[in-house]
C-alpha cells in the first residue's frame, strides 16, 4: 500500500487509540502520575456513588436518540415530500451556510431566542402575555434536557440533509417516484416504500455519527443542557479540570462509561434498523397507497422552515445583541444601538480570531494534502477502497469525543509533553481529515479520466497531469473540501479545551466559556465572530474560482 | 521494414473469458478500422493499446510501434496520441495553451508560440490563441484537440468514436482532416467506430469484432 494513505489513517486512529488507552489506564486506577488508589476499581467506585449518574446517563441516552431519531424523521418526510421541487431547492441553497454555522453559536442564538427573557417572549409581551418581567419558567437548560436536544436538531437536520441529497442522486431517485405515483401512491408514501431503504442504506454511517455525537456533546450541553445534573460528558470534563488530580481517574472512568454507552446505543440503533426493515417489508407488501401524504409533507416542510429560521433568527439576535446598548425586558429592541460592546470585546476577539484562523488554516492544508494524497494514490495504484475503508475514515468521528481526548490529555501528563498549539492541530486533524477527505471524494472520483489519458497521451507526467490538469479543473471542490474543513476545525472545543490544556484561547473555547455568565452581549461579538470564522472561507470558495476562472466559461459555475 | 504499429497475438481477457483477440500490422498511413457493437470490447483494445487497461483485464501479446516494443511503457513514453469522442480540452487552459500543453518541451518561448500559431493557421483558425475553449464551436474544437495531439509528435493515432458528437456534413469534414493530417505524417491509425460511413472513409483494413466473436 502506497505511504500516503497509510500515514492518514496512523494520523487519524492513532490518537484514538492512544487516547483510549490513556482512558482504560487511569480509570483502573493504573496511572502514577495521576495518583495511587487502594483498588484499582476505586474510581469507578467513587463514580457510582455520585448521586447525579443516573440522571447524567439518562439524559445521555435521551437526547442522543431523541436528537437523532426526530433530525432523521425531519430530513426523511421533507425528502419524501419535496425532494425535485422548487421549495426544496430554495432549501438546497440554505444548507451550506447554516451547516457551517458552528453549534455552539447556534446553540446560543437558539438559547436567546427561546430564553423566558428571549427575543420570542419579548416579541408578544406584554402585549399577549401581559408579562412585564420573564415569567419564572426553565425553557433553557430544562432538567430533562428538552432545549439541548432542540439546539442540536436543528444542526443536525441541515446535516442529515446534505448527507442524504448526495446519496439521492445515486439512487435514481425520480423515476422510482414517478413508477409509484403511476400505481397510485402518495407522494410520501410512494418515496418512503421505493427510495427511502437506498438512501438509508447510504447514509448510515452518517446517522451513527449523529448519534454517537448527540449522545456526547459539550458545548452544546453546556450552554443549552441541565446543570443539576449536568450531562455525563459536561461532568467528566468538569472532572477533567478538578485541581485534585484524583479526579481525572474519575473522568477516565466516566469516559469509559460514555462509550459503553454510545456502543449501547449503537447496537440498540442497529437491531431498531432490523426491526423496522421487516416492518417496512411488510407495510410494502400490504400495498397501502397512503392517506395523509399532504398533511405529513406538509408538516415535514413546515419542521425543516422552523429549524432553518432557529438558526438565522439565532444569528440575528446575537447580532443585535452585540450592538445592543441597555435593552430592558418587553422590549422587542434594545433602546439604542452601540458600538461599545465591540469595542470592549472586539479586540479579545480578534486575538482569538487569529489563533482559531491560524489553527484551522493549517489543519485543512494538512488534511487537504492527505486527501489528495489518498485520492491520487487510489488512482495511480488502483487501490480500491471497500466498505471497510470507509468505516475507518468514519470511527474517529463515531468514537465519542470524551471517551479519548480526556485519555490524551493524561497520556501527555504521563509523558510530560507540553499542551499547546501543536498538539491541539493534530487533535483538530482527527476530526477534519474525514470530512475533507469526504468532501473531495465524490468530485475527485467522478473527474473524467479520459483528460489524464488524453493528458498522458500527450506526454505529460503523472504529476504533471496531478497539478496542471485535475487540481486546475477541481480548483472548486478543492475550495469547499478546505472550507470545510475550516469550518469543523473553528467549531472544536472539547479538542482545544482539553489537549490545549486550556492555554488555547480560539473562538469557540472564549464563546463557550461565556456560557456560564449571562453577558449576552460579549456572547454576541463571540458567538457572530466565532460563525464568521466558519462561514468566510465557504464565501471565498463562491469569490475565488469566479476570479480565476473568469475568462473560462467551462468552469465557472462549478 | 519495422515502420508502423504491429498488434502480435494481442489478447484481452476478462477475469472468465477471453474478449478480444486480434492481431494486425498497420502500415505507416493506413487505417484499421474496428467496428462492433456497444459492449464488445472495442474501448478495451484502445485502452490496452495506449496503456491504461484497468487491472478488470488481463493482456496477453505484444505492441510494437517503429520498431520498438511498447507493450510494458507507461502511456507518456508509447508516442500514441488519442482522440475520444468529446474534445477533452482542457476548459482551464486557453486554446494556445491548450496546444502548448501538447507540445514537446525545449525551444524559446516564441518558438513555441510561432509553432502554437502556426498549427492554428493549419487549421483556419488563425487568432484563436487566447480564446476560451468553452466559447468555440463543435467543428472549431474538434480541430483544436486534433492539432494538440499532432503537436506532441505522435508516431500513431488512436480514434475512439472520434467523430460520433458531430452532426453528418461537420462529421465529413472534420474526419478527412484527420485522415489527410495522419497521411501526411505517415501515422499508423487505429479506428474505433460503430458508423458505417466512417469505415467507409477510411478506405482501409476492418475488423468486425461483433460478427467474428473476437478472433481476427
Amino acid at each position: 500500500m502506497p505511504l500516503v494513505p497509510l500515514l492518514a489513517i496512523g494520523l487519524m486512529l492513532g490518537p484514538v487509540a492512544a487516547g483510549l488507552w490513556g482512558t482504560v489506564l487511569p480509570a483502573f486506577g493504573q496511572m502514577r502520575v495521576i495518583g495511587e488508589f487502594e483498588s484499582p476499581l476505586e474510581p469507578f467506585r467513587i463514580l457510582f456513588n455520585w448521586a447525579g449518574l443516573p440522571k447524567a446517563v439518562t439524559l445521555s441516552i435521551t437526547t442522543g436518540i431523541g436528537a437523532t431519531a426526530i433530525s432523521l424523521m425531519i430530513v426523511s418526510l421533507l425528502m419524501a415530500g419535496w425532494s425535485g421541487t422548487r421549495q426544496f431547492r430554495l432549501i438546497e441553497r440554505m444548507l451550506s451556510p447554516l451547516l457551517s454555522v458552528p453549534h455552539a453559536a447556534a446553540a446560543f442564538g437558539f438559547a436567546f431566542l427561546v430564553a423566558p427573557s428571549g427575543w420570542l417572549s419579548r416579541m408578544i409581551s406584554p402585549v399577549l402575555t401581559g408579562w412585564d418581567r420573564p415569567p419564572d419558567v426553565l425553557i433553557v437548560q430544562d432538567p430533562a434536557g428538552l432545549a439541548m436536544m432542540l439546539g442540536l436538531i436543528i444542526k443536525e437536520v441541515p446535516f442529515l440533509l446534505l448527507m442524504s441529497i448526495a446519496a439521492l442522486s445515486q439512487s435514481q431517485a425520480q423515476s422510482s417516484i414517478t413508477i409509484a405515483q403511476a400505481l397510485g401512491y402518495g407522494r410520501v408514501t410512494g418515496w418512503l416504500k421505493t427510495v427511502f431503504p437506498r438512501v438509508y442504506h447510504q447514509i448510515r454511517l452518517p446517522v451513527y455519527v449523529v448519534l454517537a455525537y448527540s449522545m456526547s456533546v459539550v458545548d452544546v450541553a453546556l450552554i443549552l443542557g441541565p446543570n443539576t445534573p449536568a450531562s455525563l460528558s459536561v461532568q467528566i470534563v468538569k472532572w477533567m479540570s478538578d485541581p485534585d488530580l484524583q479526579m481525572r481517574a474519575v473522568a477516565a472512568a466516566g469516559a469509559l462509561i460514555q462509550l459503553a454507552l454510545v456502543i449501547g446505543a449503537l447496537a440498540f440503533w442497529r437491531i431498531t434498523e432490523i426491526i423496522a426493515a421487516y416492518l417496512g417489508q411488510r407495510w410494502i407488501t400490504a400495498g397501502g397507497r397512503g392517506k395523509c401524504d399532504s398533511i405529513i409533507g406538509v408538516f415535514a416542510l413546515f419542521s425543516a422552515f422552523v429549524a432553518a429560521l432557529a438558526i438565522i433568527l439565532g444569528l440575528l439576535i446575537l447580532t443585535i445583541w452585540s450592538f445592543a446598548g441597555f435593552w430592558g425586558f418587553p422590549e422587542a429592541l434594545p433602546d439604542q444601538l452601540t458600538f461599545r460592546n465591540w469595542a470592549r470585546h472586539g479586540p479579545g476577539a480578534w486575538q482569538a480570531f487569529g489563533e482559531t484562523a491560524l489553527i484551522a488554516s493549517v489543519v485543512s492544508g494538512i488534511a487537504l494534502l492527505l486527501s489528495i494524497g489518498c485520492l491520487e494514490a487510489e488512482h495511480r495504484h488502483n487501490v480500491q477502497f471497500t466498505r471497510r475503508t470507509v468505516w475507518l475514515i468514519y470511527l474517529p468521528l463515531l468514537v465519542p469525543q470524551t471517551a479519548f481526548l480526556p485519555g490524551i490529555q493524561s497520556l501527555m501528563l504521563g509523558i510530560g509533553a507540553e499542551t499547546g498549539r501543536l498538539p491541539v492541530m493534530i487533535a483538530h486533524l482527527v476530526f477534519v481529515f474525514p470530512y475533507v477527505f469526504l468532501s473531495l471524494s465524490d468530485p475527485y472520483r467522478a473527474w473524467d479520466i479520459r483528460y489524464a489519458t488524453v493528458a498522458s497521451a500527450l506526454g505529460a507526467t503523472p504529476n504533471r497531469i496531478l497539478f496542471r490538469i485535475r487540481l486546475p479543473m477541481l480548483l472548486r471542490p478543492v475550495l469547499t473540501a478546505v472550507a470545510v474543513g475550516m469550518a469543523v476545525s473553528v467549531g472544536q472545543y472539547l479538542p482545544t479545551l482539553l489537549i490545549g490544556g486550556g492555554r488555547i484561547e480560539t473562538l469557540t473555547t472564549e464563546a463557550v466559556a461565556l456560557a456560564s455568565g449571562a453577558d449576552r452581549r460579549a456572547i454576541g461579538v463571540f458567538g457572530l465572530m466565532q460563525t464568521g470564522a466558519a462561514l468566510l472561507p465557504f464565501a471565498l470558495v463562491l469569490i475565488v474560482p469566479n476570479i480565476l476562472w473568469r475568462q473560462r466559461r467551462g468552469l465557472r459555475h462549478g | 521494414m519495422d515502420k508502423g504499429l504491429f498488434l502480435r497475438n494481442l489478447e484481452i481477457f476478462t477475469k472468465h473469458d477471453r474478449l478480444i483477440s486480434v492481431t494486425h500490422d498497420i502500415a505507416p498511413g493506413e487505417v484499421l478500422t474496428v467496428m462492433g457493437p456497444s459492449g464488445v470490447g472495442k474501448s478495451t483494445l484502445l485502452a490496452g493499446v495506449i496503456g491504461t487497461l484497468s487491472p478488470d483485464f488481463r493482456m496477453v501479446g505484444e505492441i510494437w510501434l517503429d520498431g520498438v516494443n511498447i507493450t510494458l511503457l507507461p502511456p507518456r513514453l508509447r508516442k500514441i496520441g488519442i482522440m475520444f469522442q468529446d474534445d477533452l480540452l482542457f476548459p482551464h487552459l486557453s486554446v494556445g495553451q491548450n496546444l502548448a500543453f501538447g507540445l514537446k518541451p525545449g525551444g524559446t518561448r516564441a518558438d513555441r508560440a510561432a509553432k502554437v500559431t502556426a498549427a492554428l493557421n493549419e487549421v483556419g483558425l488563425e487568432g484563436f490563441e487566447a480564446r476560451d475553449p468553452a466559447t468555440l464551436s463543435g467543428g472549431q474544437k474538434a480541430r483544436v484537440a486534433l492539432m494538440r495531439m499532432l503537436l506532441s509528435e505522435p508516431s500513431a493515432l488512436l480514434l475512439d468514436e472520434a467523430f460520433s458528437r458531430l452532426d453528418a456534413t461537420l462529421r465529413a469534414q472534420v474526419r478527412d482532416l484527420v485522415f489527410q493530417r495522419a497521411k501526411d505524417r505517415n501515422l499508423p491509425v487505429l479506428m474505433v467506430t460503430h458508423d458505417v460511413e466512417d469505415a467507409r472513409a477510411a478506405c482501409g483494413p476492418i475488423i468486425d469484432l461483433g460478427r467474428q466473436s473476437g478472433s481476427v
